[in-house]
């Protein structure tokens, strides 16, 4: 039971961790002052024609 | 490309193409003479055929000296859009076939007399030929169209390959082909929206992995420097569908000759790979993919860019990640361990916030445009797709919740949730999606606005008389079933409570057939488009509706 | 970013891979955490006495049940709720559908639970309803199956259904796939030989013609004998449910 509840304890924290990691990458790239050039050409994409 | 036309060359592709559908229709030949059971026998002759037919169609083509068309025409990417118009004519006629089912078997429910005590058209046999219709073979061909239109569109090239494109189109519709009339024949593995038995799935898995290459084939192939986010989102549609059908549909036939399986997992463990597939099917199926279509088609219709293509990446990372573990919360107070259910709980009420930015993103994309919505009614379909969305997404937290599950599982209330969503949402943004799609690849005009919007104002009434009498209907259902007598008794027996459940089933019916009117209107606008629809050539100039190709 | 940067072709297909290999990342680490677990965590199924595998006729009334798709309007799970609970019976237990390939928990209830059913109705009030349902429950929505009792059941193929069984992990003995059509005659037929042979290979099954005609074995004495073994393996009374509290 111990051993339970210490796996699950890690499990749980590096989990939360994890998933908050992911989050703020996904965020900075997201709003990284560098890509907005490059987000606003691509949002352009389905509107010019050829 | 300049093959000379004089000496037929077999291409590397029409080699290989002849050669499986050879291999093909042999197999399918001598399952057909060893067949175990009648339904086996059946579908292994629909693949002689069919196969037969590819072969000949490849090798009548080839001698007739068809070399590749050209990727360029008058510096412009020559699309492809042949086999993009196959399945949006055959979104439609499944849709249709898909809607009737659905009305006959709410129909049945609330008259079980139409049942004819018979094998083939019962209830039970029904209902997955109506879900498989609508999802797979309606929402399924218009994610095929979609895709590969977008995919091109957003890419400036074209597509790769001439046979392939046409082997995923046509091998999937035989896939659905076999799945509906396996169906008919009592032929299912018994699992929810996984019904088809196991060669069916053999099948699908290998035109969905010609699927995936031909899509990333022409991302690959793309003269755009980045990637459109609408393929991001049709991308991980195409693959975690892959991943999901594969493990949920692990099966040890009985008999290579014969059509039963047995799962490869049970118990709890194949209830938790079930849901985990299923909610899944919803999560990248009816929401990835269709949001693919929403992040191209609204801006294009509304003639601006997505409103912030930061959030789109947010939303697209964050929903895929958080959908996948949303599974277990069809598992409340069942045999699946406690902890998985919670965890599945959890993740589904986070879900509510990137559904939300996606929504948000959507309807904002029309902000400085709001009039549109006043005279295109195809934007508006599809702007109120959107809105279900939005509503769908806060319906679906809320129904995790343990509590509220323990009184909305098995009850109608589950049925209205997920037709808020199936017709609001899949359906709306689907007919807008084709509505564009049509004029624009046959390159006419739509023929009438005005059938549009009766399609979408008789559609959405039945929409609303359909979900709000399963609201009633789950809501009633679930307090009946837990009522108790002042002396703490059970106060209704459970055939009270379907006895109770009989007006609604009809006005849920009533809703069913207005929303198939709607799609029937579609249909023949739809049908005089392509045939008597003006020419965009001819049609005059300015016309924001119908953005010139 | 210059643009010849995107000429480079291989840069381009590199980067549609990371999407791919990123999307997947993403996506398989629920699955994995919410799936794999069950297989290898002792709690995921209770230590029960009485479970065993289907017998050859009722595995065969099973595969009537899942062909019909009875699964589309009744559960076979009792959820551990108050009312659930006094209306169908204990709480279903994880061991109790440990051999069912696939489940068949359900997900909608228009018509009652079933985890529970057997031994609760006769035989003759299955058999009739299940031909005329209207005739014993007026205000039933369900189908009609009077064409179950029509059909001689197929049992050419039950060695080799049982032997596929085993291949997904039913415990299933080469005695009794071996015998396993004479055993599925012997459990629709009381006054067979077979019988003996038969009850010692499933301890405490049903033997009786549960299509009420002995001369032949329908779909019906199939599906029938499904109905009436359903939820009465275990024996409650001396189950402990605080032995299996996860």
């Amino acid at each position: 039971m111990t051993t339970y509840e210490t796996i699950s304890n890690f499990s749980q924290m590096t989990g939360l961790l994890y998933f908050f990691g992911m989050f703020v990458a996904v965020l900075i790239y997201a709003l990284w002052p560098r890509n907005k050039k490059k987000f606003d050409e691509a949002s352009t994409i389905p509107l010019r024609e050829d | 490309m300049t093959i000379a036309r004089a000496t037929p060359k077999l291409s590397f592709e029409e080699g290989g193409f002849l050669a499986f559908l050879g291999l093909l229709a042999i197999l399918c030949f001598v399952v057909a003479t060893k067949a175990t059971d009648g339904p086996m026998a059946f579908h292994a002759t629909l693949g002689v055929l069919a196969s037969i037919a590819g072969f000949v169609l490849i090798l009548r083509n080839n001698l007739a000296g068809f070399t590749a068309p050209p990727q360029i025409v008058d510096g412009k990417p020559n699309y492809n859009f042949g086999p993009i118009k196959f399945a949006s004519i055959a979104a439609m006629f499944w849709g249709l076939a898909g809607f009737i089912v659905g009305l006959y078997i709410a129909l049945e429910l609330a008259f079980p007399l139409l049942n004819f005590d018979t094998a083939y058209i019962n209830f039970g046999r029904l209902r997955p030929l109506h879900t498989s219709a609508v999802i797979f073979a309606f929402g399924g061909n218009v994610l095929l169209a979609t895709s590969f239109y977008v995919v091109q569109r957003t890419c400036r090239a074209r597509m790769p390959g001439s046979i392939a494109p046409w082997f995923v189109i046509l091998g999937y519709n035989f896939f659905i082909v076999i799945a509906g009339t396996g169906y008919l024949l009592g032929v299912t593995q018994g699992k929810e929206y996984a019904e088809p038995e196991w060669y069916a799935d053999l099948w699908l898995t290998i035109v969905w992995v010609a699927y995936l290459l031909l899509f990333l084939g022409t991302l690959w192939k793309r003269r755009e420097p980045h990637i459109y986010v609408a393929n991001w989102f049709y991308l991980a549609f195409i693959v975690t569908i892959a991943m999901l059908h594969i493990i949920n549909n692990l099966a040890v036939p009985v008999s290579f000759f014969g059509t039963k399986s047995y799962e490869a997992f049970a118990g709890t463990q194949d209830a938790m790979v079930q849901w985990w597939y299923g909610h899944n099917a919803v999560g990248f199926f009816l929401t990835a993919g269709f949001l693919g279509i929403m992040y191209y088609f609204i801006p294009k219709r509304a003639e601006r860019p997505v409103y912030s293509y930061r959030l789109s990446i947010i939303h697209f990372w964050s929903l895929i990640f958080l959908y996948i573990w949303a599974g277990p919360h069809h598992l409340h107070y069942t045999a699946l361990p406690e902890w998985a259910s919670t965890l599945g709980m959890t993740f589904s009420i986070m879900l509510w916030m990137p559904s939300w930015g996606g929504m948000i993103n959507g309807l904002m994309t029309l902000s400085g445009a709001w009039d549109k919505l006043r005279t295109d009614p195809v934007l508006r379909i599809m702007v109120v797709s959107v809105a279900f969305y939005g509503m769908s997404t806060f319906e679906g937290p809320l129904m995790s919740i343990k509590q509220v599950n323990s009184l909305s599982h098995y009850t109608d209330w589950t049925i209205g949730h997920v037709h808020s969503g199936a017709l609001g949402w899949v359906a709306y943004i689907s007919f807008g999606a084709l509505y564009c799609l049509i004029p624009w690849l046959w390159q006419r005009k739509l023929y009438s606005l005005k059938l549009v919007d009766w399609h979408f104002w008789i559609s959405t009434i039945g929409i609303v008389f359909y979900i709000s009498a399963m609201w009633v209907a789950g809501i009633m259902q679930g307090l009946m079933w837990r009522a108790y007598t002042p002396l703490g008794f059970l106060e209704y027996s459970f055939v009270e409570t379907v006895q109770a459940t009989h007006p609604y089933y009809i006005i849920r019916a009533i809703g069913g057939g207005l929303f198939l009117i709607g799609a029937i209107i579609m249909a023949i606008n739809i049908y005089l488009t392509i045939r008597q629809g003006e020419s965009e050539a001819h049609a005059s100039a300015g016309l924001s509706l119908a953005p010139a190709e | 970013m210059t643009s010849n940067v995107w000429e480079k072709h291989s840069l381009l297909e590199k980067n549609s891979i990371l999407l791919l290999v990123g999307i997947l990342l993403v996506v398989a680490i629920g699955g994995l955490v919410e799936i794999v677990p069950l297989f290898y965590l002792k709690s995921t199924i209770e230590t029960v006495d009485g479970m065993r595998p289907y017998t050859p006729l009722e595995l065969a009334g099973r595969n009537i049940y899942v062909r019909e798709g009875c699964y589309l309007c009744h559960s076979q799970m009792i959820r551990a709720i108050r009312d659930e609970v006094e209306r169908y019976g204990h709480f279903s237990l994880s061991a109790e559908s440990q051999y069912d390939h696939p489940f068949q928990w359900g997900s909608k209830r228009i018509g009652p639970d079933l985890a529970r059913v057997g031994a609760k109705y006769s035989d003759d009030w299955h058999r009739q309803h299940l031909t005329d349902p209207r005739s014993v429950v007026p205000a039933s929505v369900m189908p009609g199956y009077p064409f179950l009792g029509r059909t001689p059941l197929d049992t050419t193929l039950i060695a080799d259904i049982l032997k596929t069984n085993r291949i997904v992990g039913v415990p299933y003995t080469d005695d009794e796939i071996a015998n396993a059509r004479l055993d599925l005659e012997a459990q629709a037929n009381p006054d067979s030989k077979g019988v003996d042979a038969f009850l010692k290979r499933y301890p405490k099954a049903n033997v009786r013609t549960f299509g009420g005609d002995p001369k032949q074995i329908t779909e019906l004495d199939a599906l029938v004998a499904y109905l009436q073994m359903l939820g009465t393996l275990v024996d409650f009374k001396a189950y402990d449910d605080k032995a299996n509290l996860r």
